[in-house]
């Protein structure tokens, strides 16, 4: 057995910068985090909203890896601190998970102004799991400048980020025609920034033109509104990702300057609330489901209730003895 | 082994490639065979230094670090990652060693700290089962 130091005591350290106690706390709030863990977050969740939150979302293959490897040297440059939150899918049936990011990043270690966890989803909705929202307070709280989220490959998932991250950056390879017809609707809307990777390969162009066009279709007139960029990345060639970098800070500076910083927090507030209320339902549900909640699902298989009608009444018996520890 | 309880700790697992060592193939079944098992599996990648391993350990806060060896360069390299978790002070990550490793090495490695050898015959699922055991035995953290 070994001496378990107490959350807030690491919280302390966390606010010094300590790798090692930003590390522990993040394992603490990813398996669960109990009332003593949960304290130790709201505290330093006061020193949190320094930092730049960038999600970095694509296609499986895009290079988001590569790209976060090459972005954080860039931000090392500058003289910024940053943390990187890599998200990787969880297996749906055995729920462990194969993290594979480091691979690429490995050459980013030794480095006390970077900091890389590796996560799973855990089966979460939206692909963004809690946990993952809690790792970047960690890191805010622990001084970082910068923190990159990267997330699973595309899906519907990818949404979410958006409701994350102060800017969203879109990662398109080029050779992905059709893929990019598939997705327009979804991810390629949520973009603050696209970046095209792989821009030393001959068909990048197309790929770059194809996206300038489609935000040509969506510009809407009018002063002081964020025209996106469509960034060209080659980490073959180490280039692209100096503008990259002056892409996102040009879009920090204009969240800032045209007041719509207030409507992303407010926006990154809710999503966070939503999502741990959602997770405590849930919870709830699974604890009490051998009582009353296996009464009401005998109702609905039987058809004497409504799956909505089961659902408030469920909800309306949880508000007496609603679990918080969380 | 479904693991849908998420409030129990699901086991970190950080899988390492030290030096100039191009064998992966067992690493990667092993990878696999405890991502089944419902463990957290996280992959350097190959030819890391003790550095970049130990760094990368520390900041995943994984519960066991496994090195896999077939360079026969184990004697200078686990008493350097032992040598750079007390450093950092992180002598509580359990350490655990597999490939190819003569008999009076893993004794030598046993007296250095290492907590577990597995060689190159030992069937996954004493692997998981060992991995679960030191976890369990080394308590909350």
């Amino acid at each position: 057995m070994i001496n378990r130091i107490p959350s807030m005591k690491l919280a302390e350290r966390v606010r010094e910068g300590h790798l090692r106690a930003i590390a522990r706390l993040i394992t603490r709030v990813e398996s669960g985090g109990d009332a003593e863990v949960r304290e130790a977050l709201a505290e330093l969740y006061k020193a949190t909203g320094n930092a730049h939150v960038v999600g970095i979302t694509g296609v499986p293959g895009a290079g988001k890896s590569t790209l976060v490897t090459q972005l954080v040297h860039e931000y090392r440059a500058s003289g910024r601190k940053v943390g990187v939150v890599a998200i990787d899918p969880s297996s749906p049936y055995s729920g462990g998970a194969i993290l594979g990011d480091r691979i690429r990043m490995g050459d980013l270690v030794s480095d006390p102004g970077v900091f890389i966890r590796s996560m799973a989803t855990r089966g979460t909705l939206g692909g963004l799991a809690r946990p993952a929202l809690d790792a970047v307070d960690l890191l805010d709280a622990g001084g970082f400048d910068v923190v990159l989220i990267e997330t699973v490959g595309v899906g519907q998932d990818e949404v979410d980020i958006v409701r994350a991250a102060h800017t969203t950056v879109v990662v398109n390879a080029p050779g992905l025609g059709d893929d990019i017809q598939a997705i327009k609707a979804g991810v390629l809307e949520i973009a603050d920034v696209h970046v095209v990777s792989k821009a030393d390969r001959p068909d990048a162009n197309k790929t770059i033109q194809e996206l300038k066009a489609m935000l040509m279709m969506s510009l809407e007139p009018g002063e002081g509104i964020w025209r996106v960029p469509v960034v060209p990345t080659s980490s073959e060639k180490h280039s692209g990702f100096k503008e990259l970098m002056a892409a996102i800070d040009r879009h920090a500076e204009h969240l800032e300057k045209s007041g719509e910083i207030t409507q992303r927090r407010h926006q990154i507030a809710l999503t966070r609330v939503v999502k741990v209320a959602e997770e405590i339902v849930r919870d709830n549900f699974a604890r009490d489901s051998r009582s009353q909640t296996e009464e009401l699902l005998k109702k609905v298989t039987q058809r004497e209730l409504d799956p909505h009608g089961a659902a408030v009444t469920l909800l309306k018996a949880m508000k007496e003895t609603i679990h918080e520890a969380h | 082994m479904q693991n849908n309880d998420k409030n129990a700790a699901v086991i970190r697992v950080m899988l390492a490639k030290i030096g100039l060592d191009g064998h992966d193939r067992g690493i990667k079944v092993v990878a696999r065979a405890l991502r089944d098992a419902g463990m957290d599996v996280v992959y350097t990648g190959l030819h890391r230094t003790p550095e970049e391993v130990v760094d990368a350990a520390i900041q995943e806060d994984v519960d066991i670090l496994g090195i896999s060896l077939l360079s026969g360069a184990h004697m200078h390299i686990f008493p350097k990652v032992l040598e750079l978790l007390k450093d950092k002070e992180a002598e509580d990550m359990i350490v655990a060693g597999g490939g190819v490793i003569p008999d009076d090495d893993v004794k030598e490695l046993y007296q250095m700290g290492v907590h577990k050898i597995l060689l190159q015959d030992t069937p996954p699922q004493e692997i998981i089962d060992s991995f679960r055991q030191m976890v369990a035995d080394r308590g909350a953290r």
